[in-house]
């Protein structure tokens, strides 16, 4: 009796402590979420460099506004400012977590503010490496989690996506946990499980004491051998936007 | 002389704080555009009207400058258009739009001329009423004149927008001239065309717009009275053509669903006025294969059906048509794009086909290519059968400084 007691508590012990790594995985997710819940509303200059493998590049200049949500996804402004032949040409994004997000096109030509599908997560953002899922606002619903292993402060996860429209089996997420859980790459695996595309993350500031923002996103893909580099610049956290600001009038008004 | 001194700091004071107040909240940013075109216009066939040429050079210059301040809240926009054709009546300018706009958190206001647009299909736009169509610029009827207004839009959390329109000038319709193609025998002047009402151009025209979307829909709701941006055409016994605006009232309504790869579109109008009451609808979906074969490629199919109850009076000829169009999107660094398209006559053998390609050249440079082929029109249209011989290839580059 008494080994078999014994026995239980030990088991129960292991249990305890052996989280599994699903649920590990989950659990930095969760944390990378906390630790940049608050900063309500921004808005962010930004500079796309498109590379062909041949090392020729052009370049697209946007304006992103976002709007924090708790209780749902966030909302988004996107403004593009070159090339000067879609100057004006503006999305607006409701990122939900869970369902198909809510996105509007406005074409400043024609005055045209048109609902357009977000069915196409895969394709690949103005012709750069980066696909829209990519570019979307990264809630934790949307993925399933593994956790894999630990190297000093950096945490690597897999992410498998639960849309089955995702170009990606997974992606391996490597977090810092020093940093307040702000993400330094990421590896992305096509449909037939070979790797895809890296994205690093650099120029990390604190924004606010609690908000880390990259100033680059470099993407590399490894198939094509074409490589988007973003890069951020006059990060506002001040601007205290609304959701007056996030509306098919906004969105009309912003590509003027 | 103590007093003189008093008032010359509470100057200071004042233009001191003003100069604060100037920085902050009036921090201005300009924003000056141009584009200049040249295009190419020839039509293939000889033509069915005598004076009618066949090759058309043109350019255009597009200025725009806006001004913005109060954060964006406020702003000044501008856009100029100019074009010089061989055709004279082609050879036009305008101002696109010229307001002001103020914007605070619920409402938004823009005074002067500006250009809106309502409707959701593709193949023709119902209730797009606001603007004057710029008939001679283009075929598919996209480009259109500044309309002179007073526009307040009104957000609701929950019940979604309101616009309400005071428009205090009606623009009237421009026709191609003798030179000119996609024209009636006779050589329709503008300045012919007269209105029902009594005040002419000067009528005090209003409308009105709920729009709302809940999860997959989206809805609008509209209402126009005024002078119609149509003119009506009527006959005597000797076949002599008279046309005039009417005065109009027109409700429209235009809903889109979009689920997964779908779109789901309906637009419909009733127009009511003293000559002539009639109903018109367009309904028709479509779907987008996206991102093929991983390599970005968008191939989406368009499908919709025309019906108009004026028969063959109406303008755009599309009284009982099907459209059926491809839009297909290379996603590549140029913004490559083609839409090919054509609509049937169900009733006819009229048939009109389309192809619209563009691509960017290096940053600051883009080409269009554009084709209407009329084929098979039947004589007895009544509108359609003058352009039968005025199938066209289109071939422009802009550049953008």
């Amino acid at each position: 009796m008494k080994t078999i007691i014994l026995t239980l508590t030990l088991l129960s012990t292991i249990g305890l402590f052996a989280q599994s790594a699903e649920d590990r995985g989950l659990e930095i997710a969760k944390a990378a979420e906390n630790a940049d819940l608050g900063f309500k509303s921004s808005t962010v200059e930004l500079k796309m460099t498109l590379k062909n493998k041949n090392g020729q590049t052009s370049e697209r200049l946007l304006t992103t506004k976002t709007l924090e949500l708790t209780e749902d996804g966030d909302k988004s402004l996107i403004v593009f400012n070159s090339p000067k032949d879609v100057k004006g040409t503006s999305t607006l994004t409701f990122t939900h977590k869970i369902g198909a997000d809510d996105q509007w096109l406005f074409l400043p030509s024609i005055k045209r503010v048109k609902r357009i599908s977000s069915n196409n997560k895969s394709g690949p953002f103005v012709g750069s490496e980066f696909a829209y899922e990519d570019l979307s606002s990264q809630e934790v619903e949307k993925y399933a989690y593994k956790f894999l292993n630990e190297n000093g402060n950096l945490l690597n996860v897999e992410q498998d996506p639960v849309d089955p429209k995702s170009g990606y089996t997974r992606r391996i997420v490597t977090y810092n946990k020093d940093k307040g859980y702000r993400i330094e790459k990421v590896e992305f695996y096509d449909r037939k499980n070979s790797l895809l595309k890296t994205l690093t993350y650099s120029g990390y500031k604190l924004y606010k004491n609690k908000f880390w923002r990259a100033a680059s996103f470099n993407m590399v893909n490894h198939q094509s051998n074409k490589e988007t580099l973003l890069q951020f610049s006059d990060y506002n956290f001040g601007v205290d936007l609304a959701e007056e600001d996030f509306t098919q009038v906004a969105l009309k008004r912003a590509g003027n | 002389m103590f007093k003189n001194s008093n008032l010359y700091i509470l100057f200071l004071f004042f233009s001191y704080t003003f100069l604060n107040a100037q920085t902050d909240e009036r921090k201005v940013t300009h924003d000056f555009e141009l584009e200049i075109e040249a295009e190419y216009r020839y039509f293939i066939d000889d033509a069915k009207f005598q004076g009618q040429q066949d090759h058309f050079p043109s350019i255009a210059i597009l200025p725009e400058y806006s001004l913005q301040w109060n954060k964006g809240y406020e702003s000044l926009n501008f856009t100029g258009f100019l074009r010089i054709d061989k055709d004279n009546e082609r050879t036009h300018w305008d101002i696109r739009e010229l307001y002001y706009q103020k914007a605070q958190s619920k409402w938004e206001l823009s005074i002067g001329l500006k250009k809106v647009y309502w409707g959701v299909t593709e193949s023709n736009h119902l209730v797009d009423i606001i603007n004057q169509t710029d008939a001679v610029e283009s075929f598919d009827g996209e480009d259109k004149l500044g309309q002179p207004m007073v526009q307040f839009t009104y957000t609701t959390d929950n019940f979604g927008s309101f616009d309400f329109y005071y428009l205090p000038y009606h623009r009237k319709r421009t026709f191609a001239g003798e030179k000119g193609r996609l024209r009636f025998p006779v050589i329709i002047d503008k300045d012919d065309i007269n209105y029902e009402s009594s005040a002419e151009e000067w009528r005090q025209d209003a409308a009105f717009r709920w729009s709302h979307y809940f999860g997959a829909f989206d809805i609008g709701i509209s209402h126009f009275y005024g002078n119609g941006r149509e003119p009506l055409f009527t006959f005597d016994n000797q076949g002599n053509i008279n046309a005039f605006y009417p005065v109009i009232n027109q409700t429209g309504l235009d809903l889109q669903v979009t689920q997964n790869a779908f779109l789901w579109k309906f637009e419909s109008i009733y127009r009511s006025s003293k000559a002539q009451d009639f109903f018109a609808l367009v309904v028709g979906l479509e779907y987008t294969f996206s991102n093929i074969d991983s390599n970005g490629l968008d191939i989406g199919l368009l499908a919709e059906y025309l019906y108009d109850e004026r028969d063959e009076l109406a303008l755009n000829a599309l009284q009982n048509d099907v459209f059926f169009g491809t839009r297909i999107a290379f996603n590549d660094t140029q913004d490559t794009s083609i839409l090919i398209g054509g609509i049937s006559d169900l009733e006819s053998s009229s048939k009109i086909f389309s192809i619209e390609a563009s691509r960017r050249i290096g940053n600051s440079w883009k080409a269009e290519l554009e084709a209407r082929i009329f084929s098979n029109i039947d004589p007895n249209e009544f509108i359609l059968s003058n352009f039968q011989e005025d199938s066209f290839l289109r071939f422009s580059i802009s550049k953008f400084f």
